[in-house]
């Protein structure tokens, strides 16, 4: 078993709330190279040959099983691009929770761009959790750009569940999902900024088979002086439904864009969005302080509930 | 015990000031149920949220239990003992039913407790504990939760204000209950605003707001009468 430094194990508990334990399936990306990895019965790892990244296979046999594949980079001034596609046989059931963390002490950009696929086969069950967390003393940028390519095979069931948690500079994030017939994709993305820090994510969803449906949640909180950019896009090209729902918390100086785009190519298409962008509700705090609390625990227990 | 000394709360409209409060005096003993009721408009809600601290009096002054409360904020109040549910409760994104417990609590509730609270006031408690408290529950669900919240933790006062207001009659047979049982145990002091015959009845004392004063306090037999006498004049019952 791998032995792993403080800073490494305090940022997996931030990226891995489950917990990284070698055991089963599993890869740690430590500073651009696996410091260890594992297999399981149903689930393989394998690394790429032509480039940076790891190739999972995960077996229609696999019911309930994990695999962990955590990235960490302590290493200031690094930057690490890496491939990870997914094969996901026919009738598997199973949990990816991935996550990056940068802690960076010193004075160059450290940045990480993950580049996943999911090939996910008819009947699977697929629950990807991703959290990005950035740290460190140094004034260097830590950034983050990840690019996630999602194929739904007939009557998959896909959960995308992805937050930035905070200290992530700048991030671009770039999501595509191609849906077939009866498959369900459920997207939960959370983002919190704070200080100047920039944050984009665009993303475009194509039901293309009949009875696909998509369910989009996007929860955020600019602070301090952030941007952030939403640029949803729901596109049903067959009989489907879709729901695209995009709340933010804007607090102090900062710049929220919601621009959503909803684009039906069939009659039966049935899409729909809802965006809101407001400050922290004043009857929200008003309620909280009359259980005890101050005005500020309130509104830390606002956020942290508004992006649970 | 609540003494209320003089209490006035004025508001600027339109650069005229106008007092929505008037100099009122009252008290609520331990273990009381004190009723107020009266028109609307005539000033107990506001006169509920200064004694919250929700609203800042102008003049005047709170006590609770010996304890001049008059310059404390919200939070400082509600540490000092003083429970309050709202007539409009506010709603949660992405905050459960069972963590909104358990922070009205002060701790971590388990999930007995939760039930109890929740089977209180009349919610079916496994279908609500991880629910969000948003636009999904609807305004009867939120109102008999705002009360749970009040009920999570012992206070010295309890004020609710229009607990009744739309919830189902069902309901509302549970919630009388639940403040009977208070208010059996005379541990806590119970404010309620409410137009509601039944809520009324149960008054050790009737206090009756118009126009910002008091326009009658006294014991329910007292004054229950009089306010049932004036039959369909009377804004402030609503006979069921």
């Amino acid at each position: 078993m791998a032995t792993l430094d403080q800073i490494t194990q305090r940022i997996l508990k931030q990226i891995d709330e489950s917990g990284f334990k070698q055991k089963g399936a599993f890869n740690l990306r430590h500073n651009g190279i696996a410091l260890c990895h594992g297999d399981s019965e149903h689930i393989k790892i394998k690394k790429k040959t032509d480039k940076q990244g790891i190739d999972i296979y995960i077996d229609g046999e696999t019911k309930g099983e994990q695999v962990h594949i955590p990235v960490v980079v302590d290493a200031s001034g690094m930057r690490d691009e890496v491939y990870n596609d997914f094969y996901i046989a026919d009738g598997a059931d199973v949990t990816i929770v991935a996550g990056c963390g940068i802690h960076n002490s010193g004075c160059n950009e450290s940045r990480h761009d993950g580049i996943h696929s999911f090939h996910v086969g008819k009947g699977t069950n697929v629950r990807y959790e991703e959290k990005h967390y950035g740290e460190g003393e140094g004034t260097g940028t830590k950034v983050l750009n990840p690019v996630t390519k999602i194929y739904m095979d007939e009557d998959s069931i896909f959960t995308l569940d992805t937050a930035q948690i905070k200290g992530v500079d700048s991030t671009v994030r770039e999501t595509e999902v191609e849906m077939g017939a009866g498959s369900k994709l459920y997207v939960i993305e959370k983002l919190m900024t704070h200080d100047n820090q920039i944050a984009e994510s665009n993303m475009e969803i194509r039901m293309n088979g009949e009875g696909s449906s998509a369910q989009i949640i996007s929860r955020s909180v600019a602070k301090g002086t952030s941007k952030q950019v939403f640029h949803p896009k729901a596109v049903g090209n067959a009989k489907c439904h879709a729901h695209v729902q995009c709340d933010s918390i804007i607090m102090d100086h900062a710049e929220v864009s919601s621009i959503p785009e909803i684009n039906a190519r069939h009659l039966d298409a049935a899409i729909i969005h809802e965006a809101a962008i407001g400050r922290i509700n004043d009857e929200q705090l008003v309620k909280l302080r009359t259980l005890g609390m101050t005005e500020e625990e309130a509104e830390g227990i606002i956020i942290d509930n508004f992006l649970n | 015990m609540l003494e209320v000394k003089n209490l006035t709360f004025k508001v600027n409209e339109n650069g005229i000031e106008r007092s929505i409060v008037k100099d009122i005096c009252f008290q609520v003993g331990d273990g009381e149920m004190l009723v107020i009721t009266g028109p609307n408009g005539g000033g107990k809600s506001t006169l509920a949220k200064v004694l919250m601290g929700i609203e800042e009096a102008d003049e005047g002054q709170i006590i609770l239990d010996g304890e001049d409360i008059t310059s404390y904020d919200i939070n400082h109040r509600a540490n000092a003992g003083i429970g309050f549910a709202f007539q409009q409760p506010p709603r949660f994104k992405g905050m459960t039913v069972d963590k909104l417990l358990s922070l009205a609590a002060g701790r971590k509730l388990t999930e007995e407790e939760c039930c109890a609270l929740l089977s209180g006031v009349g919610l079916c408690a496994q279908e609500y504990l991880k629910r969000e408290v948003d636009a999904t529950l609807s305004g009867g669900e939120m109102k008999r939760l705002e009360i749970a919240t009040v009920l999570a933790k012992p206070h010295k006062l309890c004020i609710f204000d229009e607990p009744e207001a739309g919830i189902d009659l069902w309901s509302f047979s549970m919630l009388i209950q639940q403040f009977e049982k208070i208010h059996n145990k005379k541990a806590e002091s119970l404010i309620l605003i409410s137009h509601q015959e039944r809520i009324i009845q149960m008054a050790d004392r009737i206090m009756v707001i118009e126009d910002g004063t008091i326009g009658a306090i006294g014991s329910r037999d007292e004054i229950l009468p009089t306010l049932l006498n004036k039959g369909d004049s009377c804004a402030c019952m609503n006979r069921q």
